[in-house]
């Protein structure tokens, strides 16, 4: 289990060294996106329109940030992950064709998420949720938002970080899944414990 | 300051305590939980969890940047002066919060995906109302998070099954919710009715205060059975594995139609948000859960 310091634009070089159970920090550009953002990204891709950033070799936050205007500067002031399995739809789309390299958020994700990530080169990293605080910490500034539209949570919001973590690598480039092996764990110990209290013989 | 006044200013403060400082039963539990866990993963959650907890005391901020659906508990005196005018106090109280705390805008209009980007609009923040003898409003606050909320489940069980079967929705559940919920959680259990009052049972059962017993020895039973199943199937801090998935179970009945046992679970992520205040007829105010805090 190794600590790893990237610094984005991360290569795909950079992310295939990653195993499950790493540790990272990350720092450089990390952009919010959720539902609406990812379904928005998708149909700019199908219309031939480019985004209003190129997110290649950036990381991408599941996140609605609490954010408030001071002057003309935003100011981010809490910034925890969101469930991530709502973005299983859009995700391995958005791997192979934005070249993000990693996705960090809480819960984890799916079969089809973690074969893209096997394919294009990519992790998911897993931050603590709820911890929005620490999160916000370890953004310096906000460069910049797009999709305002979308309102506050769902819009594209680009944060400038430094050591943003620790993040624990949940699905690597290789076809590991964290979440997957305890979910295989975690049904093994239900049969006991319905054995236990009763509910089977 | 006439009453309704008070009202608004006390739920703005009340909303105000529970995004930023957790309960101190929340706390304790979390704690506890953190020296308990032996698993290096689990470890580096709860620490996490409770740094954060921490510097958003420090730093007054939002323990979480989800802060939640603004839902209201009243238990209003059936003397209390100006009660039809509470509705409109507590909106505004939420609209006030989200401009000055700041609260994230999360309130949407199914319909047409608009934010109304100050936590109101048709029947948000939702008011639970219980009338009482007597000449005092008491205002609790649940800020509910939308990752919890998602997994919470309602559902009609074989009434043949019996206890047996609400042993296995509960626990079934929790295996089906994972990670997602923001683990470890507190599960709330809800009994007969129908499903819509087993749903609201089993939500107001996520406002008791964690370790303290049930005072029916039988749900108080069930309650630690749940508890310690639940805390061996091995989910864990963030669904990374470890001994701590459950703070707390807590568990509600209502009478049952013969034909229909509903059962429903809801959850409250570890930010288990809650404050509360008790409102007198000469405009005095009581703090029930963050005493001491401003």
């Amino acid at each position: 289990m190794g600590v790893y310091y990237l610094k984005t634009p991360i290569s795909e070089e950079e992310v295939r060294k990653l195993r499950v159970n790493d540790t990272i920090y990350i720092t450089g550009t990390i952009v919010t996106a959720r539902d609406q953002a990812h379904r928005k990204a998708l149909e700019y891709l199908r219309e031939g329109k480019a985004l209003p950033i190129n997110l290649e070799g950036l990381a991408i936050f599941h996140c609605g940030p609490v954010v408030k205007k001071e002057g003309d500067k935003w100011v981010v002031v809490a910034a925890g992950p969101t469930t991530s399995t709502r973005m299983d739809l859009f995700e391995d789309e958005f791997i192979k064709n934005f070249k993000v390299r990693v996705i960090i958020g809480k819960g984890g994700m799916g079969k089809r998420t973690t074969e893209a990530m096997a394919k294009y080169g990519a992790v998911y990293a897993a931050l603590t949720g709820g911890a929005a605080v620490l999160a916000a910490k370890a953004i310096k500034s906000v460069k910049g938002v797009e999709w305002l539209d979308l309102g506050v949570p769902e819009a594209l919001w680009i944060f400038e970080a430094e050591n943003f973590g620790p993040l624990t690598v949940a699905i690597d480039s290789h076809g590991n899944n964290l979440f997957m092996d305890v979910s295989k764990k975690v049904e093994e110990n239900k049969i006991k414990i319905y054995k236990e209290i009763g509910l089977t013989e | 300051m006439g009453i309704v006044d008070v009202v608004e200013e006390v739920a703005f403060n009340l909303i105000r305590q529970a995004v930023i400082y957790l309960p101190e039963d929340v706390k304790a539990s979390l704690k506890k939980a953190y020296e308990e866990e032996t698993s290096e993963a689990a470890k580096t959650q709860l620490r996490a969890i409770l740094d954060n907890i921490e510097l958003a005391e420090k730093y007054r901020y939002p323990v979480c940047q989800d802060t939640g659906t603004i839902l209201f508990y009243i238990t209003a005196g059936a003397e209390f002066k100006d009660l039809d005018k509470i509705e409109r106090a507590l909106i505004n109280a939420t609209r006030r919060a989200t401009e000055e705390v700041p609260l994230r805008p999360n309130s949407v209009d199914p319909f047409t995906q608009k934010n109304s980007g100050d936590n109101t609009g048709r029947f948000i923040p939702y008011i639970n109302w219980e009338i009482a003898p007597g000449n005092t409003l008491e205002i609790t606050v649940m800020p509910k998070g939308g990752g919890s909320e998602n997994m919470c489940i309602a559902k009609a069980i074989p009434p043949g099954e019996g206890i047996k079967g609400v042993k296995k929705f509960v626990i079934e559940t929790i295996v089906e919710a994972g990670a997602q919920p923001c683990p470890p959680t507190i599960v709330g259990v809800g009994m007969g009715g129908g499903v819509d009052i087993a749903i609201k049972l089993a939500k107001k059962a996520l406002l008791r205060p964690l370790n303290t017993p049930n005072p029916d020895p039988n749900l108080s039973k069930l309650e630690r059975e749940l508890y310690e199943a639940a805390n061996k199937l091995g989910i864990g801090p963030m669904g990374l594995g470890g001994r701590t998935t459950v703070l707390g179970v807590h568990i509600d009945y209502a009478f049952r139609h013969p034909a229909s046992f509903p059962v429903a679970v809801a959850f409250n992520c570890w930010a288990a948000r809650r404050a509360s205040a008790k409102i007198y007829a000469d405009g005095s105010v009581e703090y029930l859960t963050h005493r001491g805090v401003e």
